[in-house]
């Protein structure tokens, strides 16, 4: 029969120091979720630039949605949000997986395990991201 | 035998979706991120590029597709870290509600945004 585990109210994070490698990998997919939904509206308000373009400003590139978005990427503090955002959705992603397969029954013994291979892939993924994000016109 | 563990309840229709959205947006966000930063480069965005991608019809309802489970995910992650946090009663209801007015709210933007982005229609 299926069972549902009833974690009851979110923990005291005062006890933090306590918390086991789970309660992390909880509280990181909380946090990057969070962040990324937050993004998503920023996202769309950012390409709402493209309603009502002018297409003789769009073939050479001056027009209001071209501007704003090269405009952002040559800033380079945005470049470095972008590689946050990066290593969010990565972690996000790689712990949604993990948390898939605990959905399942799958793993549970390897939780701890598959939570810190999450944070180890999410690493190397990011730092091998760098040149990309960081190269291109500034 | 071992004790079957599953976190689903019967009849949970968020929970299930939460879970489709998640398997469909793991593959979705990494295209995304693969196609404007890898491929593409996101300094080199023009709107004449993102046009020319649009209007293809298969990149077309895949973005449009990840919008709406985007947005599903996310603000459904969102109520549930607020309920489980200890949101209750009336306050539930109202906090509720504006989620679900906001993601009507970001859907309807993202469409409108999406059509300025294509010739198809």
């Amino acid at each position: 029969m299926a069972q549902s585990y009833d974690r009851g109210a979110v923990e005291s994070f005062g006890r933090w120091r306590e918390f086991q490698a789970g309660m992390w990998a909880w509280i990181l997919h909380k946090l990057t979720g969070w962040i990324l939904v937050g993004y998503l509206f920023t996202h769309i308000a950012v390409l709402s630039t493209a309603v009502g373009v002018d297409p003789g400003a769009a073939a050479t590139e001056v027009d209001t949605y071209t501007q704003t978005l090269q405009g952002l990427e040559g800033l380079l503090i945005v470049r470095f949000l972008e590689i946050g955002l990066l290593t969010v959705a990565v972690f996000h992603i790689l712990n949604g997986i993990r948390l898939l397969f605990v959905d399942l029954g799958l793993g549970l013994d390897v939780q701890d395990a598959s939570f810190y291979a999450s944070l180890i892939l999410t690493a190397l993924i990011t730092l091998s991201s760098l040149p990309t994000f960081l190269g291109g016109a500034l | 035998m071992a004790k079957h563990y599953s976190s689903f309840e019967r009849g949970n229709w968020r929970w299930f979706l939460q879970r489709i959205t998640a398997i469909f947006l793991i593959g979705a966000l990494a295209f995304h991120f693969v196609t404007l930063h890898f491929i593409n480069h996101a300094a080199d965005i023009s709107f004449l590029g993102t046009q020319a991608r649009m209007s293809e019809i298969g990149y077309f309802s895949l973005m449009v597709t990840f919008l709406v489970a985007g947005a599903f995910h996310g603000v459904n992650g969102v109520y549930n870290g607020l309920v489980n946090a200890g949101l209750e009663g009336r306050q539930k209801q109202i906090v509720g509600t504006i989620l679900i007015i906001a993601t009507l709210l970001l859907i309807g933007q993202g469409l409108r945004v999406a059509v300025a982005m294509t010739t198809l229609f």
